[in-house]
């Protein structure tokens, strides 16, 4: 049994001040560095095996690049194409890397405060003269910067990765060249992998708060974010910035083509791949031209189309765009995470509990 | 000046009134016990003073005036939450850090010198102490923090018996040494006859009595007499609670010491404990206070000569 007499309580204030941001600091990194830790441990080892994956990828490139140098292609080029191709392996197109910033953002961001919520502690978190908006603030803001931050250095681990791949003078080589917006690739380059990290973390956070439990917090997390993703994808980040339109058949490969259509003397007459009909028609010789991969090549069909007045029309967004378009896309996403934070800190504040 | 002021109060969970017009001024200087079955609506009575929820109806200060979770009301209240949730994976010195950082008071000495002879080691993680020293822990955080206010939600809920006096004993050691007025809610009520000075009883999300404990116990008496004659003085006495024998009857009327007992009756004082069940097996009693009421008598005993529950 204690016999310690408590001291004289110090006068109070006239003026109550509050208690200061910078006491967050300490609070915020001693409950959430095992989590930051686990992203630095996550994102190293992908680190490290990406590392390896490109080093492969990138002498597969230079040796095919050689081989396959015009004018004259040597017999080693198609071996070589074939082994810079099959080298990226699931890397390739970035699907399953897609999955890096929901998992980092559901798993940090939903438990912040659905934990709290889930064992009762924010009864004592709560309670405390820090008050409890400020506390989330100071929970919320500094954990989304540095999960931004490490995703953003990350990144730059996919741009080297990827770099074979956009290089202007593959299609020349009849190496593969993707366009910097393809699907899986554009969001984890640049900005966007940052970004959509920092809103999977902001959508996590809500959720947490929202639902109250860490589990299936973390569950909607994943949901909410792949239906953004999704959304992004397929409907907003086409819409960025009015497509280019050109007649002219020879559209570079980096671009990404949003529709193809063709005109006869002025009018409208027909989108995509033209009918059996016409082919047989004008283009008789069959197959019209052989692109990559064996599929029929536009240029081949603007060959026999042409002639009988037929004009090729293209819009496409240009690869010179990717920058825009990150900033773009970077944008909003910042502007929308900003704003998931701020519903979070009024809706703790509102006492929703 | 009034530690908890609440009128009219009600907080509501969907379609259910978890507290209801509660009208209550818990006055500095006591340790106060708020007293209910489970349910009656004393969490979220404390919830509520320490703006945790927010009121679906009416308004609660603290300290004077204080808005419930205000800057100014947080910084006065010290709560301990049902089960003192902690950070389990947290060592005790963490806790304490913790504490400190969020708080513009916060005596280290204190808190550490009071952990220091209940033998809770600095090192542990507050996961791995037993509930009792999780509790003092709690209490410790709380008191360190030099609050007007301590509030105690069932505090001794998961405590054994050593572990209780021992945690009471800290309690009522820091209130004489600082000052510091006390709100705990409790359904032990052998517990709080040593402790407590002043009585709020809930039953059914409303407050049905509340005052000091000494002016409770000196306006109530137990009077027993011939349960022949129990209806007769029932109908002039204000009876809390009757229980009627085969030949004997048993009310628990509140009446003043000047009220003369009736002959062939006799009057006897009674525990807080005693006190407490009486209302609280009489919900409708709450009415009794401060004026006459008739609700006793849907409560009055059946033939049985068991007490009977009122029914609604």
């Amino acid at each position: 049994m204690t016999a310690l007499s408590v001291p004289a309580r110090p006068e109070e204030d006239a003026s109550l001040r509050p208690v200061p941001w910078q006491r967050m600091g300490w609070v915020t990194w001693r409950q959430h560095r095992a989590t930051l830790a686990w992203v630095a441990v996550f994102l190293g080892a992908l680190a490290v095996a990406m590392w390896l994956a490109g080093r492969q990828l990138h002498s597969a490139y230079v040796t095919a690049l050689a081989a396959c140098q015009p004018p004259v292609h040597s017999l080693a080029c198609p071996g070589a194409t074939i082994a810079f191709d099959g080298t990226n392996g699931f890397l390739g197109n970035g699907f399953l890397l897609q999955a890096v910033p929901v998992l980092i953002g559901a798993f940090a961001g939903a438990p912040v405060l659905a934990r709290e919520l889930e064992t009762g502690t924010f009864r004592y978190a709560w309670t405390q003269a820090f008050g409890r908006w400020r506390w989330t603030l100071a929970k919320l803001v500094p954990l989304a910067v540095a999960l931004a931050a490490v995703a953003g250095v990350f990144s730059l681990v996919f741009d080297w990765y990827y770099q074979p791949y956009f290089v202007a003078a593959n299609q020349n080589l009849s190496l593969t060249e993707y366009t910097p917006f393809f699907p899986g690739l554009f969001d984890l380059r640049g900005i966007g992998f940052a970004a959509w990290t920092l809103v999977a973390f902001a959508i996590g956070a809500l959720a947490g708060t929202l639902i109250r439990r860490v589990v299936p917090a973390i569950a909607a997390t994943l949901v909410a974010y792949t239906g953004l993703a999704f959304a992004a994808g397929t409907w907003l980040r086409p819409a960025y910035m009015t497509p280019v339109v050109t007649n002219n058949v020879n559209v570079p490969g980096s671009a990404w083509v949003m529709s193809q259509w063709w005109t006869k003397g002025g009018k409208f007459a027909f989108s995509g791949w033209p009918s059996v009909r016409l082919l047989n028609q004008y283009c008789p010789a069959g197959p019209v031209g052989v692109g990559p991969g064996g599929k029929p090549k536009a240029v081949g069909l603007a060959e026999c189309l042409t002639p009988h007045g037929y004009t090729q029309w293209t819009s496409y967004q240009p690869a010179s765009r990717f920058w825009p378009f990150q900033w773009i896309e970077g944008g909003w996403l910042l502007v929308l995470s900003a704003l998931l934070i701020a519903v979070t800190v009024w809706l703790v504040r509102r006492r929703a509990t | 000046m009034n530690v908890i002021e609440a009128s009219g109060l009600g907080r509501r969970y969907g379609s259910t009134w978890a507290l209801r017009d509660c009208t209550v001024a818990i006055p500095a200087g006591h340790v106060a016990a708020l007293v209910g079955p489970n349910g009656a609506g004393k969490t979220t009575l404390l919830n509520l003073a320490a703006g945790l929820a927010a009121p679906s109806a009416g308004d609660v200060t603290v300290l004077g005036g204080r808005p419930a979770g205000s800057p100014m009301a947080l910084d006065g209240i010290a709560f301990v939450a049902q089960d003192t949730p902690m950070y389990k994976n947290l060592s005790a010195r963490d806790m304490l850090h913790l504490t400190r950082n969020l708080n513009r008071r916060f005596d280290q000495q204190y808190a550490e010198s009071r952990l220091g002879e209940l033998g809770i080691p600095l090192k542990r993680k507050a996961g791995k102490l037993s509930g009792g020293q999780q509790a003092q822990l709690a209490l410790t955080l709380a008191l360190a923090r030099r609050p007007r206010l301590l509030v105690l939600d069932e505090p001794m809920a998961m405590l054994d018996p050593v572990a209780r006096h021992d945690f009471m004993a800290s309690v009522m050691m820091a209130m004489a040494a600082d000052g510091v007025s006390v709100v705990l809610s409790s359904h032990v009520l052998a517990e709080l006859e040593r402790v407590a000075d002043y009585l709020i009883l809930m039953s059914r999300g409303r407050v049905q009595l509340a005052g000091e404990v000494d002016d409770l116990l000196a306006s109530h008496h137990l009077l027993t007499g011939p349960a022949a004659e129990a209806d007769r003085y029932a109908e002039r006495l204000n009876v809390v609670h009757a229980r009627r024998g085969e030949a004997q009857a048993h009310l628990l009327v509140r009446t003043t010491a000047d009220d003369p007992v009736p002959p062939g009756w006799e009057a006897h004082p009674v525990g807080l404990e005693e006190l407490a069940l009486a209302y609280l097996r009489e919900p409708a009693a709450a009415a009794a206070l401060p004026g006459p009421d008739r609700a006793w008598r849907r409560a009055l005993p059946s033939e049985t000569g068991r007490q009977t529950e009122v029914s609604k």
